[in-house]
């Protein structure tokens, strides 16, 4: 039951060319996320996979075999909506039954694996509840099950925690962790949410205009992004343009921009003199009493914001350039403070990526 | 609060416990219900609730079934929809004269159509004006408007994404109208139903216009104003009228005590449309 899937996918409305020769292959029980702002292409490419619009070209193989021909109903995908898609008119066993229904199973088997999969989502006690019966979350979970009852060869999620509230959508994320965890269904996972992203998937394909910016790892994506695109979509918030001064020994990038001279990782091969950006996230910022020196800035507290653990401390530098930096000691909004972009946390990207 | 009150005692309640007091009114004086049995007694005029009947339900099937198949194929937008669908809709705005005078113009003896088909060289097309099938046609032009306009405003008022679950779920087009779409659909077709029932069970225009007003069209509402108007017996009329009330709201009932039928088994439940 657990399916290789590769595509290769290109959509144009019109004139306007929402997916660009999207291609990928994922391995059998792997869970792939598609990471994107909204527009990105990432739903259409969810719907192409299911069926559900027609692609304008391109190929989808399952265990190597094309499956482009087969309308929806034939796929024997599951399907998870964002608004859960529940029918309203039936109670959550019935709609857990509705695709083996169709398949025309006996009632006993339906029946076993109908409270099975209910089981599964901890939902048993709400069998004969209709939909507009239940919380949110509790819909979803109803929708995961139902898309899981047929057996499904592909599990397609379309950002199904994110008309949950924040605490729910913590604990659904550990729910479909442990259901992949359990069941190994090879899934594909549409979401804008990065630590989504990151906490649930193998590997991540970040997409923008419709065109792959990276696939990876969560943990590649996280601390080597390959673009200025991706270094924002995972928290870089500080960006200093630099031009290359020269690589170090160790493979480290020495640069120089009109805040900073800098230490930091290059992710793609850097030649001297080209421009590039430095990128660093506030987590990493670190306040120093020094206030000059290599990955060294200097400037000057704007505004705090108390997090609980943690501030984030907004610091305009002498040239204007603004800071953010998140603290662990709270500093006062007027004082002069130092930080240190850390070496190992500094990626230094290509400028003009295209992204 | 007030004013639907007012609205309702002056625009309704009024006038029907006016015509039912004047129903009851025997001709030397006093109150007896010798109208309504001068009415049920005389074939010639029973006959009337029959031939409306005859009407009436069968073209309310036939408009609802075709407005709800329409409305169903246009529930995820067509190529040019709002021109369809003004056109569809044109015929609310023309009236039922206009509407009756149309269909003279175009199936009537001398109309196009059979002018067209003479040309064709067929001779013997059936009649299709001042008879049965003429008021059918007009009532279907008149009424099929409504009907559509609500069916679609109810089915476009489902969750597409409905309709994607079920497919991904295996339900093939047929599957999903069975399970899915009729079930939510099922109780505004019920309403759809009952409005259309009492419009047709009403007819008067069409039935003179471009029916048999003398015969096979005879419908309750002619036999009312012919007593009203042909032999100025008002209080016959009101029996007449009183009568024809009577028979709409048995349908009416009758309607929706199946739809109720339906919730109770679950099928119409929580209704359509998104959360």
């Amino acid at each position: 039951m657990i399916s290789a899937l590769s595509f290769r996918l290109t959509k144009r409305f019109g004139t306007r060319t929402v997916l660009d020769e999207f291609a990928l292959e994922v391995h059998g029980g792997e869970f792939v996320t598609f990471l994107g702002p909204s527009g990105c292409g990432k739903s259409t490419a969810l719907n192409l996979l299911a069926g559900l619009i027609p692609a304008t070209s391109g190929e989808i193989r399952l265990d190597g075999s094309p499956i482009d021909h087969l309308p929806p109903e034939r796929r024997g995908f599951g399907m998870v909506f964002q608004n859960y898609a529940l029918f309203p008119h039936l109670t959550v066993f019935d709609n857990v039954a509705f695709g083996l229904a169709l398949r025309a199973r006996p009632r006993a088997e339906i029946a076993q694996r109908v409270r099975r999969m209910l089981q599964l989502v901890r939902l048993t006690e709400f069998e004969a509840r209709y939909p507009s019966q239940l919380s949110g979350g509790q819909q979803q979970r109803v929708a995961i099950a139902r898309a899981l009852a047929v057996e499904p060869r592909l599990l397609l999620l379309d950002e199904p925690l994110s008309n949950l509230d924040a605490k729910l959508r913590l604990e659904m994320r550990s729910e479909l962790k442990r259901l992949h965890a359990d069941l190994r269904l090879t899934s594909i996972y549409v979401t804008h949410d990065q630590s989504e992203a990151l906490s649930l998937s193998d590997r991540v394909v970040v997409l923008r205009d419709g065109r792959v910016m990276q696939v990876g790892t969560p943990a590649e994506i996280h601390d080597r992004p390959r673009t200025r695109f991706v270094a924002d979509f995972m928290g870089y918030r500080n960006f200093f343009p630099v031009t290359v001064d020269r690589i170090e020994p160790g493979g480290l990038v020495v640069a120089r921009g009109k805040d900073v001279t800098l230490t930091g990782r290059p992710v793609t091969p850097l030649a001297p003199g080209s421009a590039a950006v430095a990128a660093v996230r506030p987590e990493d910022v670190e306040l120093t009493a020094e206030l000059a020196g290599p990955n060294v800035v200097r400037g000057t507290v704007r505004l705090t914001e108390y997090l609980g653990r943690e501030h984030d401390v907004e610091v305009a530098l002498d040239s204007g350039t603004m800071v953010m930096a998140r603290v662990e000691r709270p500093v006062e909004v007027g004082s002069a403070v130092g930080l240190r972009l850390p070496s190992e946390r500094v990626v230094v990207l290509p400028a003009g990526d295209g992204a | 609060m007030l004013p639907a009150a007012i609205y309702l005692l002056v625009m309704f309640v009024y006038p029907f416990a006016y015509g039912v007091i004047l129903s009851l009114q025997a001709k030397g004086g006093g109150i007896s219900v010798a109208n309504y049995l001068a009415f049920l007694l005389d074939p010639w005029q029973v006959r009337t609730v029959w031939v409306t009947a005859s009407i009436a339900v069968p073209n309310t099937v036939l408009t609802v079934l075709l407005a709800l198949v329409v409305a169903y194929s246009m529930r995820r937008g067509v190529w040019m929809e709002r021109t369809i669908t003004t056109a569809l809709v044109l015929p609310i705005a023309l009236g039922t004269v206009l509407v009756a005078e149309g269909i003279n113009g175009f199936y009537g003896p001398k109309g196009w159509l059979n002018q067209g088909l003479l040309a064709l060289g067929i001779t013997d097309a059936p009649r299709l004006t001042h008879n049965y099938t003429g008021v059918m046609i007009a009532l279907l032009v008149q009424h099929f408007p409504f009907c559509f306009l609500m069916l679609l405003g109810y089915i476009s008022g489902i969750d597409p994404g409905l309709e994607a679950a079920a497919r991904v779920l295996g339900a093939g087009p047929w599957a999903i109208f069975r399970r899915v779409m009729w079930p939510l659909i099922a109780p505004g077709v019920a309403i759809a139903f009952a409005l259309v029932f009492v419009m047709n069970f009403g007819v008067f225009p069409s039935a003179v216009l471009v029916g048999q007003p003398a015969g096979a069209t005879r419908t309750i509402a002619i036999a009312a104003y012919q007593q009203a108007f042909e032999h100025s017996d008002m209080a016959m009329a009101s029996a007449i009228a009183v009568v024809m009330g009577g028979c709409q709201l048995l349908g009416l009932g009758l309607i929706l005590v199946i739809r109720r039928r339906m919730a109770a088994t679950g099928v119409a439940t929580v209704g359509a449309g998104k959360r």
